[in-house]
């Protein structure tokens, strides 16, 4: 990325700040990506286990998600989905939402929905797992 | 706006010829924005299971039902069509795979394995559940 001054294209404001419109410069394209292969690895080992329990009854369900290796592959992997979910779609948003107002609830809409969605799932695994 | 830079415009979208390429990146971008409503198919089922039987036995008789079934196989593909998609991704990132043909094989790969790994998915939940 050529910072150097002369034709550059980016404002002085922005080459002080340096930083983009999320504010967090590469680290995100980089969580992005980290969180993308933790995504694949999690989904790989969660998915054949929630395959097996589909369809089963709710004593046989509890008593697989219970297990504390299913039930922390699931924290993890719901940990790992919700980060790159709202990361993902915060470029989303900036890419498509221009008004500064609208975009700010929208950003702030997205991280309401994604901790609320992580937390209230984490929940359930962990109430599950200690028996209630 | 005030103070900004004279920047060119991109042009925009509707002015380029549609491939296989770009239908593919746009799709990725739906598939991830699917997704980030999906997780709810999850965390709902894990609520119902930590709440009641009732409640265990209400959801898994909707997801087991046909809409809930049609909503099951398209949410996977969308995750099989992300996650070919993200490997994809990865083998950009190293700098490899920007050439034309390797761009359009990979293209044909990810709409082509997405869906026969969706099928071989859903033979396989079959198998397993009869
Ligand atoms: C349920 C799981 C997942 C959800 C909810 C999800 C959601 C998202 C969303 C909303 C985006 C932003 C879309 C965009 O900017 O165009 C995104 C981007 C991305 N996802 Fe996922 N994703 C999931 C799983 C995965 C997996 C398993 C992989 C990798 C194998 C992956 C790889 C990526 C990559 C590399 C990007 C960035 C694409 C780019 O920079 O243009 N995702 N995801």
């Amino acid at each position: 990325m050529s910072t150097s001054s002369g034709s550059s294209m980016r404002t002085p404001r922005r080459r002080v700040a340096g930083l983009g419109s999320a504010r967090s410069g590469t680290g995100h394209f980089w969580l992005q990506r980290v969180t993308a292969l933790s995504n694949l690895i999690l989904i790989l080992i969660a998915l054949p286990i929630v395959i097996c329990v589909a369809g089963q009854g709710h004593a046989a369900t509890v008593a697989t998600l219970g297990h504390p290796l299913v039930a922390i592959v699931l924290l993890l992997l719901l940990f790992s989905v919700t980060f790159h979910m709202r990361i993902g779609m915060q470029v989303v948003i900036e890419d498509y939402v221009h008004s500064e107002g609208v975009k700010v609830l929208a950003l702030i809409a997205n991280t309401f929905f994604t901790i609320a969605v992580g937390s209230a799932g984490a929940f359930a695994i962990l109430k599950i797992s200690f028996g209630g | 706006m005030a103070g900004a830079a004279e920047r060119p415009l991109s042009p925009h979208l509707q002015i380029y010829r549609p491939m296989l390429t770009m239908m593919m990146s746009i799709v990725h971008r739906i598939t991830g924005v699917a997704l980030y409503f999906g997780t709810l198919l999850l965390v709902i089922w894990l609520i119902a299971a930590a709440s009641s039987p009732e409640a265990f036995d209400l959801v898994n008789g909707i997801y087991g039902s046909w809409i809930g079934l049609i909503v099951l196989v398209g949410y996977s593909w969308a995750l099989i069509h992300h996650a070919i998609g993200g490997i994809r991704h990865f083998i950009w990132d190293t700098g490899a795979g920007f050439g034309p043909e390797a761009r359009e094989l990979m293209a044909k790969l990810t709409i082509g394995g997405s869906i026969g790994l969706t099928v071989l998915l859903w033979i396989a939940i079959w198998l397993v559940k009869g």
